[in-house]
């Protein structure tokens, strides 16, 4: 078990069902299972095997196909990251009132344990599957894939994924989005850019959340994205609350741009 | 933290090479981890061994190789060294850099019987 958060799969659940893996190391070992026998070890027997494989490249082959599967039906997909309690779940809803009917849609939902971020979802009219990564500290691409069979997705839709409330560890894992849209709510400190710079790298547009509370915190909203653009200085930023409305019409107009232009690149694909 | 799964991808590494290289026992295995590669070495350790166990690299010694992050200045060329995954250019002061080096993390080589 990891000694930070105590992450591992083994209890990953996808819509209440639990995923088969391809190979075995997903499964974890009891421990002492399969003794193995330490008694020839000369030297002379060893050799050395060049591996240069990279960690990721298992995760980064199931991005790829699942970057191909969207692009190839025109899906627009976006990978929400924040820490817990940014108000994703919130800004989900909202996003949903406002685009259901106009523009389909559909929804991961990650966390540890529950189905209430899903349940919540499809009382708001969007089909949502579930994801559970149990012990586990982030979504991964091969989740994404299972899930992604799972929901049935529509032609030149939009699919949200709200990854687990994580800033560090979701930074390293391409699930096959478009975007990464990194959360982060006036209710945190303003340098959460700093401490957690992998994050706010990896994304390409950061939505600082709850600002109707602006009035009633120290919250320095100018610093907040100046620590943002250090690290990433092409980071875009909107200014939003899901609460109040504000700054939701440029957020939902960036999102009908990307679906749009998912659409001429999945026809540009086939005319090609 | 992401360590834990990390260590399950080098698992399934060294299980995919057991078959195409035909070996039984892995006595040491060399990761390269890159400073800027959001790795905890420690963290991966202990990981390594809790997964480790009762596999064919159970108990196998685990050398980490540390490389230095560094980057290239996209508005003067500077090449930079980083000890974090941004900064400013000492030439010019520009914050945007390209990673150049360091951001990996992959398993080197296995020794094995």
């Amino acid at each position: 078990m990891c000694a930070t958060c105590g992450c591992g799969s083994r209890d990953v659940l996808i819509g209440g069902r639990r995923p088969a893996r391809r190979g075995g190391a997903l499964a974890f070992r009891a421990s002492g299972s399969g003794t193995h026998a330490h008694d020839s070890a000369n030297p002379a027997q060893l050799r050395i095997v060049q591996v240069e494989r990279d960690l990721l490249a298992k995760n980064d082959e199931y991005a790829g196909a699942n970057r191909r599967q969207l692009a190839g039906q025109g899906i627009f997909a976006l990978n929400l990251v924040s820490s817990p309690g940014s108000g994703k779940t919130t800004l989900l809803v909202k996003t949903i009132d406002a685009l259901n009917g106009a523009l389909p849609l559909a929804v991961i939902e990650g966390d540890q344990q529950t189905e209430n971020d899903a349940a919540r979802i499809r009382a708001a009219g969007a089909p949502a599957i579930q994801i559970n990564t149990g012990k586990g500290c982030h979504l991964d691409a091969q989740m994404i894939a299972q899930a992604m069979q799972q929901l049935d997705l529509r032609e030149d839709s939009l699919l949200l994924i709200e990854n687990v409330g994580n800033l560090v560890c979701p930074a390293s894992f391409d699930l096959g989005e478009a975007h990464k849209v990194v959360i982060l709510s006036v209710t945190e400190g303003e340098d959460k850019p700093l401490k957690y710079p992998d994050m706010f790298r990896a994304a390409d547009l950061m939505l600082l959340n709850k600002c109707d509370l602006l009035p009633y915190l120290e919250f320095d909203a100018d610093l907040a994205v100046a620590y943002a653009r250090r690290v990433n200085p092409d980071l875009q930023v909107m200014r939003i609350s899901a609460k109040s409305g504000e700054g939701m019409a440029e957020w939902l107009e960036w999102i009908r741009a990307g679906c749009r232009k998912a659409v001429i690149s999945k026809l540009v694909e086939q005319v090609e | 933290m992401h360590e834990m799964s990390l260590a399950e991808n080098v698992l399934q590494i060294i299980e995919e090479s057991a078959r195409t290289q035909n070996f039984r026992k892995v006595r040491c295995v060399v990761l390269e981890i890159g400073q800027l590669s959001a790795v905890e070495p420690d963290a991966m350790r202990f990981c390594f061994d809790a997964v480790m166990r009762g596999t064919l690299a159970e108990g196998a010694v685990l050398q980490i190789i540390e490389t230095p992050g560094a980057g290239r200045c996209l508005a003067c060329g500077a090449t930079v060294a980083m000890q974090e995954p941004y900064g400013l250019c000492p030439c010019c002061d520009s914050p945007r850099l390209e990673i150049t080096a360091g951001n990996l993390m992959r398993v080197k080589d296995l020794s094995v019987e």
